[in-house]
């Protein structure tokens, strides 16, 4: 089924003229309203006239997570504050999260993307969403809840955690949709066995999973438990929140990106090249029609590759592929983005230890798990010997984390040079999971 | 009054205990008592040796982390209510033990109850205005 029959099956000549008018839109804004932009074009040597046909958009500059930072927190707005209506915002120690902002028709369009995912996966204003995406700062929870209302569905407004709750509102309410990252439905179904529920009877039809990288071996798995068809969606909050590519369930085979709002490139991440449909790299994204918070070719450091075959769906919006990894140090443990760096700047916070650390991750069950291991410094050791100083060294440091980055971690102190010394930042990281 | 005692911080992991006694053993370092508090994950390994000063300076050019604490002994006969007459005293004047170990004098008439204070100096204060006989470090590290 889809949404929004006329925009989302234009033949392609059409889509590429629309994308066009609304780049070249875009580009004059974001070039007369936003310094940072007015400087990053004049630096490449480019101005919004120059953008004659869509190709032309290679000659703009990328926009990088670093450039975000830097005008943290409302320095990329494009749009004066009284007409933004809603912020959201990434994790992060203070100055290194990334704020975004939305205007009423931002939200609009957002609400729009997200039932044309709903409408996607076969769900009409009969259906009952329950959704257990976070609810807050994270694009995640309100970005659903829209989108369901948008539909005319009934939607839950579950939230993340309280698992045995979850459960016995599946059982109660009998939604007939639900929404969360995929470890999250493998653990519902795990909680919900141990409580002795049939979690294969309930009356869920169709899961709509994403946040965090998961495999087709996930989605069996899912499948088999809880006995309902699960399907991918995309989204990252720099570029809306989700909703920005979704799987159809006529296809079940990647997720069509919603070209009428944005433009996906993929480049090689080394060199910044654009490569051709197929080719796996970085995806790149423009957003073209939103207000306060518009991006030029901004680098999302996801690794996946664009499918250019029509879709048995109807849909001419190209797909993109499950993303397969990262092109930096990102990890996303339980649907929580964590970059290392974040984690040393707690770390460095933290009288007594130094940043000498190593991060394991793990799946036990269905959850991520992360492991801080840190040296103990000569500091910390000397200051008491005590059993009960390390252990609320350990304790504080994991509070830390939580209330920072936003993330649950078993700390372990070490011995002093017994972490291997890092020579680039990815041998910090060991991730054992398997997806 | 005081006797020096070194702490060694060791991961819960096998072999750790034994690369600081063979250390221990190559540099002739004699250990006069030791206790090992441990938790899921790390250990805190407490040794009085007859010379502390080389064991620090042993343990530290192998990259352990070491530190150097006060500790006070007590000399108590070896027979039911030793322990106990020294608590008693602590608790009456509200001092607080933060852990203890102990060992049996070799002629076997008396024990030697190891303190760690928050608050040493009063302690071997109180110790010494009620009778007890607090050891200098000397004794214990030539025992």
């Amino acid at each position: 089924m889809i949404y929004n029959e006329d925009f989302e099956t234009l033949p392609r000549e059409v889509l590429e003229t629309l994308q066009l008018k609304r780049l070249q839109q875009v580009a004059q804004r974001v070039y007369h309203t936003v310094g940072f932009y007015k400087k990053a074009f004049d630096k490449a040597g480019v101005q919004p006239d120059d953008i004659k046909t869509l190709p032309d958009i290679k000659r703009l500059p990328f926009t990088t997570k670093q450039d975000l930072r830097d005008n943290y927190p409302f320095g990329l707005f494009a749009a004066p504050m009284s007409s933004v209506v809603r912020l959201h915002a990434s994790s992060g120690t203070t100055g290194r999260a990334i704020v975004v902002g939305y205007t009423k028709r931002d939200i609009d369009t957002w609400s729009e993307l997200m039932a044309r995912c709903f409408v996607a996966a076969g769900l009409t204003k009969n259906d009952i969403i329950h959704n257990a995406y976070g609810y807050g700062l994270f694009t995640g929870g309100l970005g659903a809840h829209y989108g369901a209302e948008k539909l005319g569905a009934s939607v839950i407004p579950m939230s993340g955690g309280n698992t045995k709750r979850q459960i016995m509102i599946l059982q109660d309410f009998g939604p007939t949709a639900i929404c969360c990252t995929p470890s999250y439905a493998l653990n519902l179904a795990e909680q919900g066995k141990a409580m002795g529920v049939d979690m294969r009877s309930l009356k869920l039809r169709v899961g709509i999973f994403g946040a965090e990288p998961w495999s087709e071996k996930m989605r069996d798995e899912i499948e088999s438990k809880l006995n309902l068809a699960a399907l991918d969606i995309y989204g990252i909050s720099e570029v809306m929140g989700p909703g920005v590519s979704m799987e159809c369930m006529e296809g079940r085979s990647g997720m069509h990106v919603f070209e009428d709002h944005f433009i996906v490139e993929v480049i090689n991440p080394e060199t910044g090249e654009t490569l051709p449909y197929g080719e796996e790299g970085e995806l790149v994204f423009t957003t073209i029609t939103k207000e306060a918070f518009p991006l030029i070719r901004y680098r999302t450091r996801d690794i996946s590759r664009l499918i250019a075959e029509p879709c048995r769906c109807g849909r001419s919006h190209l797909r993109m592929d499950r993303v397969t990894g990262r092109s930096d140090d990102m990890l996303i443990i339980r649907g929580v983005n964590v970059f290392p760096s974040q984690i040393e700047a707690v770390l460095v916070g933290i009288t007594g230890l130094e940043p000498h650390y190593q991060l394991i991750v793990d799946r036990a069950g269905t959850m991520d798990t992360l492991e801080v291991q840190v040296e103990v410094s000569e500091k910390a050791f000397a200051n008491a010997d005590e059993v009960r100083y390390l252990q609320t060294l350990e304790k504080s440091l994991a509070k830390d984390l939580k209330d920072y980055v936003g993330v649950t971690a078993k700390i372990k102190l070490v011995e002093p040079k017994s972490l291997q010394r890092a020579e680039g930042k990815a041998s910090r990281i060991i991730d054992k999971r398997k997806m | 009054m005081k006797v020096e005692q070194i702490s060694i911080f060791l991961e819960n992991k096998p072999g750790a205990l034994e690369s600081v006694m063979r250390l221990l053993k190559d540099a002739n370092i004699n250990i006069r008592s030791l206790s090992l508090a441990d938790t899921s994950d790390f250990g805190i390994l407490r040794l009085i040796v007859n010379d502390a000063n080389k064991a620090l300076k042993v343990l530290n050019d192998n990259g352990l982390r070491v530190s150097r604490t006060s500790v006070v002994a007590v000399e108590v006969p070896d027979r039911p209510g030793g322990l106990h007459s020294i608590l008693a005293t602590l608790a009456q004047h509200g001092i607080n033990v933060e852990y203890l170990y102990a060992f049996i004098e070799k002629s076997g008439e008396n024990a030697v109850i190891i303190f760690r204070f928050d608050a040493p100096d009063d302690a071997v204060d109180v110790l010494l205005k009620n009778g007890f006989t607090v050891l200098p470090g000397e004794r214990l590290y030539s025992f």
